[in-house]
């Protein structure tokens, strides 16, 4: 008790030591559960034995979908990009109520493992099944390299070890309790890093809000007048400083239209169709139950995104107004931190020693970089150091469940999906374990390697991985429960279709594979962007899937019989082989 | 017998699909995006309207119509006795 007090009360106390102690605890707090919680079965290992109740599993869902880029990135982005910010807001969580009304109930009742399973099950074929492997490992291999990153620059920033001792270290933590728990250890670990995260990007969020607008509801302050008594609203001031600069209106943006509704839609229809986010919904134990945690989920990551954008306002007007013109002689601490991570980058260029921060390219001397919103922010705005160590902690809380939730659908894939169900159907339920923890050691290993050594597209990953899944899972998932003469002709086209095309708008638009100098954004298709290109390739499966389906056989007997069965919720035994 | 009873409880559950999606596809793709430069001449407080359906509003209206999807279903369960 001691000692507990005087930690407490130390407020001199240095933000690393801080940071030591919140990690340490959290850390330790996680692997207890893992040892606590570690599966026995398959069934316990892929869907946590199915008996999850909807609050602990909207939570698991809640902590699954925030990844690094949702806790760290997202309020950064939404700072430089102003209202086209709004594309994440919606997207990543207009997907969930697709989730809830069209996919997760159905799925649930239909009772398997994986999305693989379904979707070899409902087009009775094994090239169905192997199309899903291969778009499941895809999606999740993309997503998971940027998460062992997001590990690794915590580590580094915060507790000054170098960004690949970052990476193992979070490999190892990942590796214990996905290998050890699988499903099961990782669900309970998820519910305590959503407690976690969701504090750490509270407080420091209630603190600000109440600094800059005297209203302690962030979502409220952002609309409120600024606490300096000018009897100005927040945003007004931030659109004014905005277009003195040069930008434009922060409530305006300056993507058009057609391409903000493309984005919007490829990252909702993107998020529908993951396979870590709705295999969650497998393990919960009825199909009422399925659709009451999506909407506890969906609550619990509205906390999060409507706070970001709050965030993301006061961020920038405390930034502008901080820095801007000002003498870098005289520069607060942190923004020397920051210089030295590379993060903040300063260059005077007409020597005059101020800081000019203007729209026009060639006079601007700063660059700021994204993720600096977030973890900056604290410190910025004057914060205790605790807090500044709790976003730490909350950063890698975000960046462990995302990481833990896609090494079980790899390993999954690979274990249930390719060997069970296509390779070595005799293989006894002992050995399939041994194969899912094999799988899911070579998967953290896989993701370690690409975190230390990024490839050069990290950027365009996520947007990739939401691309692939929406022109691929969620048309054959849709397809499959709403349209009963949906046959595996049609949609084994309709996927390839759908993920042959995204990748090639991809390469060509994004990476600039095609063409000796990356094509300019005049040659979009209808002016739409890469990480919006989703949708145009999610349509393109639907017509080419329904298309082949008009000249092909119904599918047999037995398998409209599965159809009519999942629609109906009653008797939705426990998810099986 | 079955077979219609099914029937009908799939044309409800698809009635209330139609309507809660028209309820999603109107606040986040007309009210924040289609109609945001019109909404943006009202004022909620400090906010631009159609920039606070983009960044706030939409996102609650999800949350409501999911749990309003529940309570429905979990009504339309019990009518036709599939709550067992």
């Amino acid at each position: 008790m001691g000692m507990i007090n005087s930690i407490l009360l130390a407020e001199s106390l240095p933000v690393q030591t801080w940071t030591y102690i919140l990690v340490g605890i959290t850390f330790t707090l996680y692997i207890g559960i893992a040892i606590w919680s570690r599966a026995g079965s398959t069934k316990e290992f892929y869907v946590a034995g199915g008996g999850v109740s909807p609050l602990a599993n909207g939570m698991a869902t809640a902590a699954d979908w925030m990844s690094a880029a949702s806790f760290i990135s997202m309020a950064g982005i939404i700072s430089f990009a102003g209202y086209d910010g709004a594309v994440y807001l919606m997207g990543w969580t207009g997907g969930y109520v697709l989730l809830a009304l069209l996919l997760a109930p159905y799925l649930r009742k239909f009772g398997k493992f994986t999305v693989p399973d379904f979707i070899g099950d409902r087009y009775y074929s094994n090239t169905a099944r192997l199309v899903g492997v291969i778009c499941a490992l895809l999606v999740s291999f993309t997503y998971v390299a940027g998460q062992m990153r997001g590990v690794g620059l915590v580590f580094s920033r915060f507790l000054e070890v170098d960004i690949n001792t970052g990476v193992i270290i979070g490999m190892l933590i990942v590796l214990f309790y996905a290998v050890l728990g699988g499903m099961k250890g990782i669900t309970y670990t998820q519910v305590a890093q959503y407690c976690v995260l969701i504090f750490a990007f509270m407080v420091p969020a209630i603190f600000i809000s109440i600094q800059m607008t005297g209203n302690p509801i962030p979502q409220l302050g952002f609309g409120s007048e600024l606490a300096d008594g000018s009897g100005t609203f927040l945003l007004d001031k931030l659109d004014g400083l905005s277009t003195d600069l040069g930008f434009a209106e922060y409530t305006e943006g300056t993507k058009s239209l057609v391409d903000i509704f493309a984005i919007t839609l490829a990252l909702m229809v993107g998020t529908a169709g993951l396979p870590h986010v709705i295999v969650r919904f497998f393990t919960v134990k009825r199909v009422k139950d399925a659709r009451k945690s999506a909407g506890i989920a969906l609550l619990l990551i509205v906390i999060l995104y409507s706070t970001a954008p709050a965030v993301a306002a006061f961020a920038r007007t405390n930034m502008i107004e901080t820095l801007s013109n000002q003498s870098y002689a005289t520069a607060p601490e942190w923004f020397r931190k920051w210089e030295t991570t590379g993060l903040i980058t300063f260059t005077d260029k007409n020597n005059d020693g101020l800081i000019q921060y203007v729209a026009d390219k060639n006079q601007n001397e700063l660059v700021v970089d994204n993720d600096i919103m977030v973890l900056a922010n604290p410190e910025i705005a004057e914060l205790p150091n605790w807090v500044i160590a709790l976003v730490a902690a909350g950063a890698l809380a975000a960046a462990l469940s995302t990481a833990a939730g896609l090494l079980l659908v790899i390993s999954a894939s690979v274990s249930h999906d390719l060997i069970k169900k296509i390779v070595n159907p005799k293989i006894s339920e002992k050995n399939e374990l041994v194969a899912a923890r094999l799988s899911s050691v070579v998967a953290v290993c896989v993701a370690g390697y690409f975190g230390i050594n990024p490839p050069g597209f990290v950027a365009a990953t996520v947007a990739l991985a939401f691309g692939l899944a929406a022109a691929s899972f969620f048309p054959a998932i849709i397809l499959g429960i709403f349209y009963k003469r949906m046959n595996k002709e049609g949609a084994i086209a309709g996927m390839i279709v759908g993920i042959v095309s995204m990748l090639y708008y991809m390469l060509k638009y994004k990476l600039g594979w095609f063409d000796d100098v990356l094509p300019s954004k005049s040659e979009w298709w209808f002016g739409i962007s890469p990480e919006g290109f989703g949708s145009v390739a999610m349509l393109l499966n639907f017509m080419v899937s329904i298309t082949i389906m008009k000249f092909t056989p119904a599918p047999p007997q037995e398998v409209q019989e599965i159809v009519e069965r999942i629609r109906i919720p009653s008797g939705a035994g426990e998810a099986t082989h | 017998m079955t077979e219609s009873k099914s029937k009908a409880y799939w044309k409800e559950n698809i009635r209330y699909l139609f309507i809660l999606l028209a309820v999603w596809f109107l606040v986040s793709f007309v009210a924040g995006i289609m109609l945001k430069d019109v909404l943006n001449d009202f004022r909620l407080g400090g906010f631009k309207l159609g920039f606070w359906f983009a960044q706030q509003g939409s996102m609650y209206v999800f949350v409501i119509l999911i749990f309003i999807y529940v309570r429905l279903m979990n009504k339309l369960d019990k009518k036709y006795g599939y709550d067992k």
